[in-house]
């Protein structure tokens, strides 16, 4: 019965007006703001189920189709549409939101009515990001999206919160104007901004390159990538513990989504030409971070670090495709990377967020993020420091848990591609241990360090069932990850067979 | 069968899970009643499988469990593979396990953390069962890597020690290390072989022996000895191979039950069973074998020379199981890896034996673990006392006794092998076999004879022994009695003993399967054995029944190598306390040496952590900070706003200089369109 509602739109627009009518609600009654939020958020999720229980798993074609003319001057289109790579990472936005919204209910005491409403409205942005299939479309949603986070920074955030916003919003915005430019260029060659017309476009190799770089400098901001990834850290030491978790489990996700939308359908030949400067940057990612991730005194910091080397699998799994080709002369192992890369992006977004969730917990009782102010946490909280070792252990890629998934797909397929591409990217299985082990040695285990830690609350019931939905989904993604990937099979599939056609 | 096997594994699964998350409810007796009941469902079960295949002949059972997914074609599933050699780790691991659950009763009945140990143990077991039945290499590796979490978790069980708490980080990330290698190694077979599944992947054997990879650019390296020495490496993690090692000796920090289940009889002889299991592999690699040999004969003698100079009782022990994991290594090396398998299982129950009379005389000495406050405890502990003495004789290969079965069989196999490297083997086992007596005797003499030290000891110097198991400093208060003054030693309760003693019985009788296991055809096609490299089978054509091998192991070296190091100890010890100091004098350097266990930790700590943490902070510092937020991000804005404060000047509001500029433009534009 679902199917031929227009899901999509609803997806995107419940929580657009859900954040309208939160933000007129207004702060009077803040307990009301907090409820009618959850109310949209639940039922934003709720309309997405069906979309992962009735999505055909046969075919790559996109699903759950709207059309509407928009700008016809422009043959631009309000044209929505998912396939197995987008509609996961919408499921994975509406879940999110519920859980952000229900962590932030009694944290967040100032301006609540705007707080929930900013989230809503990034919400309807971020499916719009995943859902649109009209490049104009998808780039308002792309731009649109950072306004709430910078507000969400930017007035709840930390002491240092105006550096942070401006580096993150400047960062990402050059990124995407050089991707307008391509989109705008694609346009004159093609008459239509539709993305699908764009992956037939034949293009050259000078025209694919320069396009490729273009959306290279957007969602490699994005994801991000070593060297522009500068910015996250920042961005998550000063955003609220709801900012953190939206950005790392649903924004950065939005880089991996573009290489698999844009960047390889439209430029497959300028892809597998710069192969080697993606799977470079990729790998540095993930050895280089992993050190820098070591020494980092600041929890959240430590996070943010993570997040960019499990983030450099993702780039790793997509680019080590034309590796893959070039040296085995077939594209046997490709789905295998890309597909990881999708499990690496879906997996992280619910470990990042169940770690940055953690430390909100620890911040809102000492309010501090140093490593050094805690220990010995265990003698206090003790459910807190199961949930926390739990997630810990998802953190450095566990058999069993959502985190091995993802990275145990993308190193095999590295292996067909080169010995040492494999050995670098298997690094991650000792550098993710150590740090992320030594961060809950410090904070975790021990004597109680301080007399603060001594006056520790264990979680109340509130924060006992985000985390204990979070490490449910983490555990049943390690033990069963077939429902997840059946979905993406097709359209992976697809994809491969498009990008092994050369456009020249 | 399939549910049968089901329930062997979700028993523990079971019990773990009401233990650990309902604990405080169910209580004390809840959560081991629980966690007994699910382990020994899965020992009865394994008893029976164990009948059906190695007595009724039931059939290899491979199949799936679940598709756990589908990527590219490849099938990551669960599933199992039971033959004779999966049923006989099935049974050495339930029942390993259930004598553990049982002692735990006693040894941790007054720690906080009762319920928790129990769901930890029970959740070990459901790992190290996964990892035994499984049939493919993803599965392999989740119970590789669960039990490497478990072993974290109950390393760092009293967490409040920070000597515990290190231990288990370093457990961990020593473990890793192994695990990178093996997970590099998984990704070689499934790159020839496409898939995988055990049988799969041994079919494709032949052809990934011919295939090469060039792994530095120029060279071609056989496929298979790459996968097989990466796979090793993992071996080399989880059974504590050197360099690998290091971990092993300071997971002492963990509470006595689990060095015994955990760190002596089942995980660390994972990597025992999985160089076992891909017999079919490392066969046709002689390079992958002749490393294997040379490092396991490197542990086996070297680590137990550390096992002569250590003081603390479970220490001793711990050196000894690295030691005797070097031997199954070296039998393995050797091609004879029924004889390695055998004496993991015969190793299984006279070291969990050992340690656990060891927690035994723990808990008599009340946390106590130097052994230089021990001494003369066999009259007022006879059964620990008995037991422990079946258990060193087993350890030294006694004859007549488990250990002296498989440890003769590997030694043998090994004077047989044309490996490259057996000779160097050979030495070296031979060598260790000595040590191996003297320091088991060393530290039987020195705790169940002689003077009774601990009444010497005016108050318990906690502050000296550096490594002693004071778990007894955090928890005192529930212990209701005090640690000063000398103690009263007396025998355990009976949850402790009788383990003891229902381990003590196949410590001395699981030798005597010794004709089967090694020179007949129990593990049928579970263990590949190349015709040119078949050692036992040319052992087997002396064997005259277990008489005759005792008999004629009495007249091998290793017996009277064994009986000098026992009649060494027993002089020095015993007789000559004196001459322990003055070789302790005379040979300092070794001495030292040995006490610093090579250097190994100094080395990894300073090199590995010291300079990953120098090189973060390097890349941090310089990369990241300096380079590139401070010249590139920061740089370019800070370069935008220079150009503008000097733009800005052209920006007056004067409505001369705007009307000025204009004049100058149109002249401009005039003589370009003019020429």
């Amino acid at each position: 019965m679902f199917a031929d509602w227009p899901l999509l739109s609803l997806v995107i627009w419940t929580p657009i007006i859900g954040g309208i009518l939160v933000l007129m609600a207004g702060d009077k009654m803040p307990d009301g703001a907090r409820r009618l939020a959850l109310f949209f958020s639940v039922l934003t999720f709720l309309i997405s189920i069906p979309l992962f229980v009735h999505f055909d798993r046969g075919t790559h074609e996109m699903q759950f189709v709207e059309l509407l003319p928009w700008i016809s001057t422009f043959n631009v289109n309000y044209h929505l549409g998912v396939d197995g790579i987008s509609m996961p990472l919408i499921l994975l936005t509406t879940f999110t939101t519920v859980l952000v919204v229900i962590a932030a209910w009694e944290v967040i005491q100032k301006r609540v009515s705007q707080y929930m409403a900013a989230f809503l409205i990034m919400e309807g942005f971020m499916n719009g990001v995943f859902a649109a299939l009209d490049s104009v479309l998808f780039y308002v949603f792309f731009e649109g999206m950072l306004i709430p986070m910078f507000l969400v920074i930017g007035l709840w955030g930390g002491p240092n919160r105006v550096y942070a916003t401006l580096k993150f919003f400047l960062y990402t915005f050059l990124g995407s104007v050089f991707m307008l430019v391509a989109l705008i260029y694609m346009y004159t060659r093609s008459g239509s901004f539709a993305i699908l017309d764009f992956h037939q476009l034949q293009l050259g190799m000078t025209a694919q390159v320069l396009i490729f770089l273009a959306f290279l400098a957007a969602f490699a901001v994005k994801i991000p990538m070593w060297p522009v990834h500068t910015w996250l850290p920042d961005a998550h030491v000063e955003a609220p513990t709801g900012g953190s978790v939206v950005l790392a489990a649903i924004m950065l996700k939005i880089g991996g989504y573009g290489f698999l939308r844009f960047s390889l359908p439209i430029t497959p030949d300028a892809s597998m030409a710069l192969d080697w400067l993606l799977i470079t940057m990729s790998l540095i990612a993930v050895v280089y971070i992993g050190f820098v991730a070591l020494v980092q005194q600041d929890m959240k910091k430590l996070i943010a670090y993570s997040s960019i080397a499990h983030m450099g699998f993702v780039t790793l799994g997509i680019f080590i495709v034309f590796m893959i080709y070039n040296n085995t002369g077939n594209w046997q192992g490709a789905a295998l990377g890309i597909e990881g890369a999708m499990v690496q992006m879906i997996s992280h977004g619910f470990i990042s967020a169940a770690m940055f969730l953690c430390v909100g917990v620890l911040y809102d009782r000492l309010h501090s993020r140093q490593i050094a102010d805690y220990g010995g946490v265990v003698n206090t909280m003790p459910w807190f420091a199961a949930f926390f070792v739990l997630f810990a252990m998802a953190n450095t890629g566990l058999p069993g848990t959502s985190g091995f998934v993802g990275e145990f797909m993308v190193i095999l397929a590295s292996f067909k591609a080169n010995f040492w591409i494999a050995f670098l990217a298997a690094t991650t299985l000792i550098l993710a241990a150590g740090y992320t082990l030594w961060l809950v040695k410090r904070v975790v285990f021990g004597e109680i360090a301080n007399d603060n830690v001594a006056k520790l609350q264990d979680l109340n019931p509130r924060e006992f069932l985000v985390l204990g939905i979070l490490a449910f989904v983490v555990l049943l993604l390690g033990v069963w990850p077939a429902p997840l990937l059946e979905v993406m099979h097709a359209t992976v599939d697809n994809l491969i067979q498009h990008i092994a056609v050369s456009k020249l | 069968m399939e549910n049968i096997y089901l329930a062997i594994v979700l028993a523990p699964l079971f019990g773990a899970i009401v233990a650990g998350l309902f604990g405080r409810q169910i209580g004390r007796v809840g959560a081991h009643t629980v966690t007994i009941l699910g382990v020994a469902v899965s020992f009865l079960l394994s008893l029976w499988v164990f009948k059906a295949h190695v007595f009724d002949g039931a059939e290899v059972y491979n199949a799936t469990v679940y598709t756990w997914m589908v990527s590219d074609g490849i099938r990551f599933e669960v599933g199992f593979l039971v033959d004779n050699l999966t049923a006989m780790m099935m049974l050495v691991v339930t029942f390993v396990s259930l004598m553990v659950h049982i002692y735990t009763i006693g040894y941790m009945q007054d720690d906080p953390g009762y319920q928790r140990f129990f769901a930890y143990i029970s959740l070990f077991t459901f790992s190290m069962l996964m990892l035994v039945m499984a049939n493919n290499f993803m599965q392999l590796f989740f119970g590789w890597e669960a039990v490497g979490l478990v072993s974290y978790l109950l390393i760092g069980f009293w967490y409040k020690r920070p000597t515990a708490i290190y231990a288990n980080m370093k457990a961990f990330i020593v473990n890793r290390v192994g695990d990178f290698g093996f997970i590099l190694g998984i990704g070689a077979l499934l790159f020839y072989a496409g898939s995988l599944d055990y049988w799969e992947v041994f079919a494709e054997a032949e052809g990934m022996s011919q295939a090469t990879i060039s792994i530095i650019p120029g060279t071609e390296w056989s496929l298979l000895t790459v996968a097989c020495i990466l796979l090793f490496i993992g071996a080399m993690g989880k059974s504590a191979q050197v360099p690998l090692h290091v971990w092993l000796p300071d997971s002492m920090e963990g509470p006595t039950p689990i060095s015994a289940l955990i760190h002596a009889a089942t995980m660390v002889t994972a990597g025992i069973f999985m160089v076992a299991r891909m017999s079919p592999l490392f066969e046709l690699s002689t390079a992958a074998l002749s490393f294997v040999l040379v490092i396991g004969a490197l542990t086996a003698f070297f680590m137990g020379l550390i096992g002569i100079v250590q003081n603390d009782i479970k220490r001793v022990v711990a050196y000894s199981t690295l030691s005797q994991l070097g031997y199954m290594t070296v039998a393995l090396g050797a091609s004879a890896y029924a004889a390695g398998v055998f004496h993991l299982m015969t190793h299984a129950f006279f070291k969990a034996l050992l340690f656990l009379a060891a927690g035994s005389v723990i808990i008599a000495m009340h946390h106590e673990q130097d052994m230089r406050r021990m001494g003369g405890l066999r009259k007022y502990m006879p059964i620990t006392y008995i037991t422990a003495l079946i258990g060193s004789l087993a350890l030294i290969g006694f004859p007549g006794f488990a250990g002296f079965f498989s440890k003769d069989g590997i030694i043998e196999a090994v004077s047989l092998s044309t490996t490259p490297g057996a000779t160097f083997a050979y030495v070296l086992v031979l060598a260790g076999v000595f040590v191996t007596a003297f320091y088991s005797f060393r530290m039987f003499f020195l705790v169940f004879h002689g003077e009774e030290r601990f009444r010497n000891v005016e108050h318990h110097a906690h502050h000296d022994a550096h490594h002693a198991d004071d778990h007894g400093d955090d928890h005192g208060d529930d212990h209701g009695h005090g640690h000063h003054g000398p103690v009263e030693p007396k025998e355990s309760p009976w949850v402790v003993t009788v383990p003891l003693i229902l381990l003590a019985i196949p410590s001395v009788l699981a030798g005597y399967v010794v004709g089967p296991m090694l020179f007949g055809d129990f593990f049928g096609d579970a263990i590949f054995v190349a015709e040119a490299n078949d050692v036992l089978a040319r052992l087997g054509e002396g064997y005259t029944g277990v008489m005759g091998f005792i008999v004629h192991g009495m007249m091998m070296p290793p017996f009277w190598l064994a009986m000098a190091g026992l009649a060494s100890a027993w002089y020095i010890y015993m007789r000559k306390p004196s001459i322990a100091a003055a070789a302790k004098a005379r040979f300092e350097w070794l001495y030292k040496v040995l006490d610093r266990k090579y250097g190994f930790d100094e080395f990894n700590a300073f090199v590995f952590a010291g300079g990953s943490v120098g090189l973060g902070r390097a890349l941090w510092r310089f990369g990241d900070r300096l380079f590139i937020d401070g010249l590139l991000v920061n740089g370019s804005a800070r370069a935008v706003g220079f150009i503008s404060r000097y733009a800005r000047f052209s920006q007056t509001g004067y409505l001369y200089h705007y009307a000025f500029a204009m004049i100058i433009g149109l002249l401009v534009l005039i003589t370009v369109f003019a020429f």
